[in-house]
């Protein structure tokens, strides 16, 4: 694998003034490390998806349909007439350059075309080429080029170079969104049946079983049942974990990564642990199990038929509200799709907290909340008896996933919860936090081993910025509420910052948070001690 | 080189100007027919170009949000950079339009030390400071150059002037927007060609017109300080224009004409060209629409309905592994 062979020292040999070679050549060298796997055609072929073919990214010969440049014009022609964003990004590009160092992967790669503004215009010279007066005049002086099956191939890898992270509309001075067109660019691959396995087989199954790794209703029942075993041991409370329980109050929704993986699974155990103290009249859904949605890093269609599932079984099961758990794509579908796809949800009601009595109006016509604004609101009414000093062996800062920051803002609610939580905790320097947040390099479905190297060098500002505050105040844990964070971010930090852990905002909540009943702690929800509770006497904290 | 090319489009249309207005006809063709055409070519592209990007519809409601969310009472929202409603949108785009917020932000990526290395992110103000000097004064001249289609000149235009003139004290009759808009220019061009990645990146559609607006501004300049030309004619050439009586005085200079002739090519040019960001920013869904998805839902006018995995399908499937393990279903 590429992380064996590169070594930090190497990796980090960035040059960012660009070469000689001209933009305009696509010619692209599919170097092992910064590639991810073709979609399977059986995957295609399920969903039914056009054009699914075997080919691999390094082939001369891609398997392309006889009418690729028509699919490709008649895509971009549709796509121009339906959306307003790609029309107007299309044409207002002044190339500035004020996004160019402000992507993660030409800052950790020195590409040129991973700066923004490139890799817009990868797409946006073939728009002039065929759609505009100057450029179907002038060619190549107005900044025009053919349309060739090398220029597709060069859209598949920069198109899957980028993280739909937003960070450069930031910092657009008319907003420009690369991330939108990296979307109507990947829906125009697909629409030549390429796509990358790491996408198309989790679309797949979320459609069938309704989580990403195709987990069957009964598997996600044992992972519901062994966590409860689990939280079980470390509290002493046996708590409840509904399933497709009909006439809850609440149905909850969580990305599936937090009932398979680690340390995700930290943060379920925090959930559970939550609602049982609450008395939450809530449910988990088996075929609504997936929050986090593929179709964002497919094509539109396909965030529809995903998202679909929610709202059907919110119905079905007559709940009258929705919380959504700590992920961060599956908020921007939500927050910014969900009810203009799918709504609207006039058979749920204005979301209450049944404890507060806080009506969540923001949430007045999704009828959905995310679970940090709901745990926020319930500290800040006292309603939670927390205990910081139980996540002392934490020393903590807190990552702001994509999405969450920039499709959201969802800031605040996160840093209150973790202030009355833990007692350190330091933020990461200003320009790397909040709307100018780093992505973890590994968003978007592109968060697979054939694409490490990749992976580390768009991690790499992100990974700087822990290290920084690792140095300086001695942090040991990166905090985050998202499922993609939580799966990449370890590897990465343990190449780029060794001995920072990774932990969901909730799995510090469930440190802290003193239940009713429950036998003294001695480890935090990981099984690891925590300081001052030890079971050897004369801790410090013992006393108190 | 595509600022070669750039430079020598400009040089061509210069030139062609200024010996073109000298010949028979040449000053009717360029003092009257050409600047109609212009005028009609931007009105005619304008239109063109901002109804075309009305008549595409916005589907979802897409802001990038740049501060705090409205959601609970006692949580600051940051109404400018994450507005939740009408209000917050307009003093948005007003911060975006009037003083370019967003280019406010830039920041400069740089790596220091290594191998032990750190990335630095630099506030740099020295792009956002060249736009909005370049902006404003253009808008500034633009305006002041109504008192040639105006009799009684507006008193507002001739108290800008006058304002405008402050500088006078120190360096006479030197005008404040002359001095600014020559200097953005040379630094927004000498930026396109020293940074290496904004080098790269630029196309002579670039290049271009920066370098007909340097043109613009510096025959206009010359014009002020130097030439001393016929105002009394050209005045009566413009007042003519705007009266759709046009007369072309005598004597009117031929650097005159090229002034005019360039800024005829800039308003044709406008609409075909990136100089359109001018009117998409006002389009640009990532900032003109609030971010209350979830409070008050957005319509999709093209939303049509797709192929989903019902309940009941799910359930078909994996009936009996659910009954197995003891879990609900709907059909038994
Ligand atoms: S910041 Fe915006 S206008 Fe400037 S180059 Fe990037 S996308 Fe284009
Ligand atoms: S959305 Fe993110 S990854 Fe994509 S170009 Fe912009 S900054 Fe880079």
């Amino acid at each position: 694998m590429a992380e064996k062979k590169l070594k930090p020292e190497e990796l980090v040999q960035i040059e960012l003034s660009p070469p000689a070679r001209e933009w305009m050549d696509p010619s692209v060298n599919f170097r092992k490390g910064t590639w991810n796997y073709a979609a399977v055609p059986d995957t295609l072929d399920y969903l039914g998806l056009p054009n699914a073919g075997k080919w691999s990214p390094p082939d001369e010969e891609w398997p392309l349909p006889d009418n690729w440049q028509e699919i490709i014009h008649n895509g971009i022609k549709e796509r121009l007439e339906k959306y307003r964003s790609f029309k107007v990004f299309m044409d207002i590009c002044v190339r500035c350059g004020a996004c160019a160092d402000k992507c993660h992967f030409f800052i950790g790669s020195g590409d040129p075309k991973n700066m923004p503004v490139l890799r817009a215009e990868l797409l946006r010279s073939i728009y002039r080429n065929d759609f505009t007066m100057a450029g179907k005049v002038l060619g190549k002086i107005a900044g025009g080029r053919k349309l060739s099956k090398q220029i597709i191939k060069e859209w598949f890898y920069y198109f899957f170079q980028c993280t739909e992270c937003r960070r450069c509309s930031v910092f657009c001075p008319y907003g420009i969104d690369t991330a939108e067109i990296t979307m109507i660019g990947r829906e125009l691959l697909s629409l030549l049946g390429l796509g990358i396995e790491w996408v198309c087989t989790p679309l797949a199954n979320c459609f069938r079983t309704g989580n990403h790794l195709g987990i069957q209703p009964h598997g996600f029942k044992d992972s519901l049942e062994f966590a409860v075993d689990e939280l079980e041991e470390i509290t002493g409370i046996r708590v409840n974990a509904p399933i497709n329980k009909k006439g809850a109050e609440i149905l909850f929704v969580a990305p599936s990564a937090d009932y398979f993986a680690s340390p995700h699974y930290y943060t379920l155990l925090g959930y559970l642990a939550l609602f049982h103290e609450l008395g939450l009249d809530y449910t988990w859904s088996s075929y609504a199990s997936e929050g986090g949605n593929f179709g964002l890093f497919h094509s539109h269609e396909m965030i529809k038929r995903l998202n679909s599932k929610i709202y059907m079984e919110a119905r079905r099961l007559g709940v009258k509200w929705i919380i959504g758990g700590e992920c961060g794509h599956m908020w921007r579908v939500l927050n910014q799709y969900m009810d203009t796809m799918n709504g609207p949800a006039d058979f749920l009601e204005v979301p209450v907290s049944p404890y507060t009595g806080t009506k969540f109006e923001h949430a007045a016509s999704t009828k959905m909340i995310h679970i940090s604004e709901f745990t926020a609101d319930l500290i800040k009414h006292n309603k939670l008896n927390l205990d910081p000093r139980r996540n002392d062996h934490w020393v903590a800062t807190y990552h702001d996933s994509c999405n969450p920051a920039r499709s959201m803002g969802l800031l605040e609610e996160p840093r209150f919860i973790i202030k009355n939580v833990a007692n350190n905790f330091h933020e990461m320097p200003e320009n790397t936090i909040r709307e100018q947040t780093f992505c973890c390099g590994s968003g978007a479905g592109l968060g697979t081993d054939e694409n490490m190297e990749m992976r580390l060098r768009g991690g790499l500002p992100r990974a700087n910025a822990v290290n920084y505050v690792k140095d300086k105040f001695g942090v040991n844990v990166l905090l985050c509420m998202c499922a993609i964070d939580k799966a990449t971010l370890p590897p990465l930090l343990e190449y780029w910052v060794p001995g920072v852990e990774v932990a969901g905002v909730h799995e510090l909540v469930g440190n802290a948070l003193v239940m009713k009943g429950e036998r003294p702690r001695t480890t935090d929800l990981r099984g690891e001690p925590m300081k001052g509770f030890g079971d050897a006497a004369g801790e410090e904290a013992q006393d108190v | 080189m595509r600022f070669l090319v750039s430079l020598v489009a400009v040089l061509v249309l210069m030139g062609a100007a200024y010996f073109g207005s000298a010949s028979s006809g040449g000053q009717y063709l360029f003092g009257v027919i050409i600047p109609y055409a212009a005028i009609a070519l931007f009105i005619a592209g304008v239109l063109y170009r901002v109804l075309g990007w009305a008549k595409s519809p916005v589907p979802f409601r897409i802001s990038t949000t740049c501060g705090q969310q409205r959601s609970l009472p006692w949580i600051k929202n940051s109404t400018l950079d994450n507005p939740h409603g009408t209000l917050g949108v307009l003093g948005r785009m007003a911060l975006e339009v009037l003083f370019f917020r967003s280019l406010f932000r830039n920041t400069k990526a740089q790596i220091h030390g290594r191998p032990a290395f750190r990335f630095v992110y630099g506030a740099d103000k020295y792009l956002w400071l060249g736009a909005l000097a370049f902006h404003w004064s253009f808008l500034l001249i633009f305006i002041r150059h109504y008192r040639f289609f105006a009799e009684p000149v507006p008193g507002a235009v001739l108290g800008l002037q006058s304002l405008d003139g402050i500088m006078q004290v120190w360096v006479p009759s030197v005008l404040i927007t002359n001095v600014l808009i020559i200097g953005a220019l040379v630094y927004l061009w000498g930026r396109r060609l020293v940074n290496p990645q904004v080098r790269y990146i630029s196309l002579a559609a670039d290049h271009f017109p920066l370098l007909l607006l340097l043109s613009v501004a510096g025959t206009g300049a010359y014009m002020r300080y130097f030439s001393k030309v016929d105002l009394i004619g050209i005045k009566q050439l413009a007042m003519g224009l705007v009266s759709f009586a046009p007369v072309v005085p005598d004597g009117l200079a031929p650097l005159f004409f090229t002034h005019l002739f360039l800024v005829c090519v800039l308003f044709a040019y406008f609409p075909v060209s990136k100089l359109m960001h001018m009117g998409g920013i006002f389009f640009s869904p990532t900032r003109n629409l609030a971010n209350n998805n979830r409070a008050a839902r957005h319509i999709n006018p093209w939303n049509y309905p797709v192929k989903v995995h019902t309940y009941e399908e799910y359930e078909d499937e994996f009936r009996d592994v659910m009954k197995a393990a003891d879990m609900p279903v709907e059909k038994e």
